[in-house]
């Protein structure tokens, strides 16, 4: 036994760059998601299950929407419910890895806090563009959605972008809730925002007292800006109005309980 | 804080610091609070490299909250802690130290070698996965599923993580509870060839038998304080005084402290008892330098005399520690 440690071997240790992110982590995280049977059926399949029974409805799927037409816009909405349902659900996986002391393990490795949030927030994107790709993908196979190329495009990348939103809302509600019942209460929560998006049933058809009351609920911008491409006519300043006030009420609020947690694990 | 030259509370100049820096762990006055419930109550500790230590003392002792400080998961409420000389996030960034946990702590739907190449890569420098799966004797089940392993594996895989960084200091948190006694051979064996490389590895543990077995020195802990320090033969010694019971008109505690030389003294009403090493010479004390009459000597087993020096609300008889018979 040495009475005193080996100074230059301790000296010559360092710390890992970008506090331990990198992409092997993102690849091993992104192989736990598609073990996972109960993600890939609510945020892959769900999504292109509803777009098959409700955008290809022949009744109404041809008509005219903007530069397109309803399936175009059916598949839009579809789109972003598996999105943000994706990233939702990927953001409170972080209640699962604290209930499980998980994240207590990771605290005493060199990974920053700052790091794994990341790593958490960019595998809910992945999932999130799986989700898109498949409902785009099932669009393209069934010819019924229409609309110019470029909008095919810039409408996924809108759908998949605003969705990041979504991934602040999961890890928001992962850190403030116990596993045991984050994911239903996300999935309920999911569903009552899509509604009020207007992803199941269009606004139009609400009474004016529920399509005010939906103009404040927190998919309803982010909605009607991943539509506008392709519906056109004029932009409402509400809608980003919404999307900001949603964005920063779940931001601060992932934030601060991050900064609880990181204080005590 | 004071600072300038030559005041004490400077932390290089200080020729104290000059061993601080050398220590493995140097805890000073550390104290921990909960709001109203204080888990430690002042310890003062220096762990030098090499050492195997063992922390022992019944569950809720302070072990754990000890821990967690020494790992940087909280901070003392007062006191200071380093570890290699550094604050002990810095110890953990740089792989100094690493830590086997109690339980939980792994990720069900990764495989075990999935576990390993994912703590692996959040190092700056670390061991080969295959190396570590072998050192811990897991490399027949790496493709296992996590939640597919038995407790024993489970520890073992904790094991296995924990030595990615290669670390200088090792801190295992209640090893072995849970296992079975095969698993808790195994998981022993596996830590003990560690050891036996120079690793300066602090466990903590309510298992009397393992600190005796494992550990070349003892921290015994009850109610968040250091009440014994040193080799197990040493603690073992003052564990296993008698107990003197003599009944004691109007008896005055500290009077029969001053008395005896004893510092186990506790008194009920005229009945009093006194632990000691020296029953003998404590003995001859009170009968001659107190009215003491009714004297009892009794000697005490192992598990008794541990629980007499970590806890005294067992006497009530409320759930004292588990030791292995």
């Amino acid at each position: 036994m040495s009475p005193i440690a080996d100074i230059g071997k301790i000296l010559e240790r360092s710390t890992p760059a970008m506090g331990g992110f990198s992409t092997a982590i993102l690849r091993l995280e992104i192989r736990r998601l598609l073990r996972n049977p109960r993600t890939m059926i609510f945020t892959l399949l769900m999504p292109v299950v509803f777009f098959l029974i409700f955008g290809l409805n022949g009744t109404y799927a041809g008509n005219r929407s903007g530069h397109g037409n309803v399936s175009a816009f059916i598949m839009i909405s579809m789109a972003l419910y598996g999105a943000v349902l994706a990233t939702s659900s990927g953001g409170a996986m972080v209640s699962i890895e604290r209930a499980s002391g998980w994240s207590r393990q990771l605290r005493v490795t060199p990974l920053s806090p700052v790091a794994y949030i990341a790593i958490k927030m960019l595998t809910a994107m992945v999932l999130g563009l799986g989700a898109v790709l498949a409902v785009y993908l099932v669009g393209v196979l069934t010819h019924k959605a229409s609309m110019p190329t470029h909008l095919w495009i810039i409408t996924a990348l809108s759908v998949w972008i605003g969705s990041v939103l979504f991934a602040a809302l999961g890890l928001f509600i992962g850190y403030l809730l116990p596993s045991e019942n984050v994911m239903q209460v996300l999935g309920f929560a999911m569903m009552l925002c899509s509604f009020g998006g207007g992803l199941f049933i269009p606004l139009s058809q609400f009474s004016s007292q529920l399509r005010t009351m939906a103009e404040f609920t927190p998919l309803y911008g982010l909605s009607q800006l991943v539509h506008y491409p392709l519906v056109g006519g004029s932009m409402d300043w509400r809608w980003v109005a919404n999307l900001i006030v949603w964005m920063a009420i779940f931001i601060s609020g992932a934030t601060w309980r991050f900064r609880r947690d990181t204080e005590r694990v | 804080m004071v600072t300038g030259i030559g005041t004490n509370s400077t932390r290089d100049p200080h020729p104290d610091d000059q061993v601080g820096a050398l220590c493995a762990v140097d805890l000073r006055a550390v104290r921990k609070s909960f709001g109203p419930v204080d888990a430690v109550r002042g310890i003062d500790l220096t762990i030098r490299p090499g050492e195997v230590l063992a922390f022992l003392g019944p569950n809720g002792a302070g072990k754990t909250s000890t821990i967690d400080m020494i790992l940087g998961l909280t901070q003392p409420s007062s006191g200071e802690v380093r570890v290699y000389g550094m604050p002990p996030r810095h110890a953990v960034a740089k792989g100094l130290v690493s830590a086997v946990m109690q339980t939980g702590g792994l990720l069900r739907d990764l495989t075990v070698l999935e576990s390993v190449q994912y703590i692996s890569r959040l190092f700056a420098d670390s061991r080969p996965p295959g190396e570590v799966l072998d050192r811990a004797g897991l490399t027949d089940i790496a493709d296992r599923m996590v939640g597919k392993c038995s407790g024993g594996e489970q520890q073992r895989l904790r094991f296995a993580m924990a030595l990615l960084p290669d670390p200088e200091l090792l801190i295992l948190d209640e090893p072995t509870q849970g296992m079975d006694v095969e698993g808790r051979r195994a998981f022993w064996k596996a830590i003990r060839e560690d050891a036996s490389k120079g690793r300066t590895i602090l466990f903590a543990t309510h298992y009397l038998e393992e600190a005796d077995a494992y550990a070349d020195r003892i921290v015994l802990i009850s109610k968040g304080q250091i009440v014994a320090d040193g080799t197990a033969a040493e603690v073992k010694s003052l564990a296993s005084g008698r107990t003197i019971r003599a009944t004691i008109p109007g008896a005055d505690e500290s009077e029969i402290r001053k008395i005896t030389g004893a510092a186990n003294v506790e008194v009920r009403g005229e009945t009093v008892l006194i632990r000691s090493g020296n029953s003998d010479e404590v003995a001859r004390r009170l009968l001659i330098e107190t009215s003491a009459h009714d004297l009892e000597i009794t000697s005490r087993g192992l598990e008794e005399a541990f629980i007499a020096l970590t806890g005294a609300e067992v006497h009530g008889g409320a759930v004292g520690p588990r030791i292995q018979q």
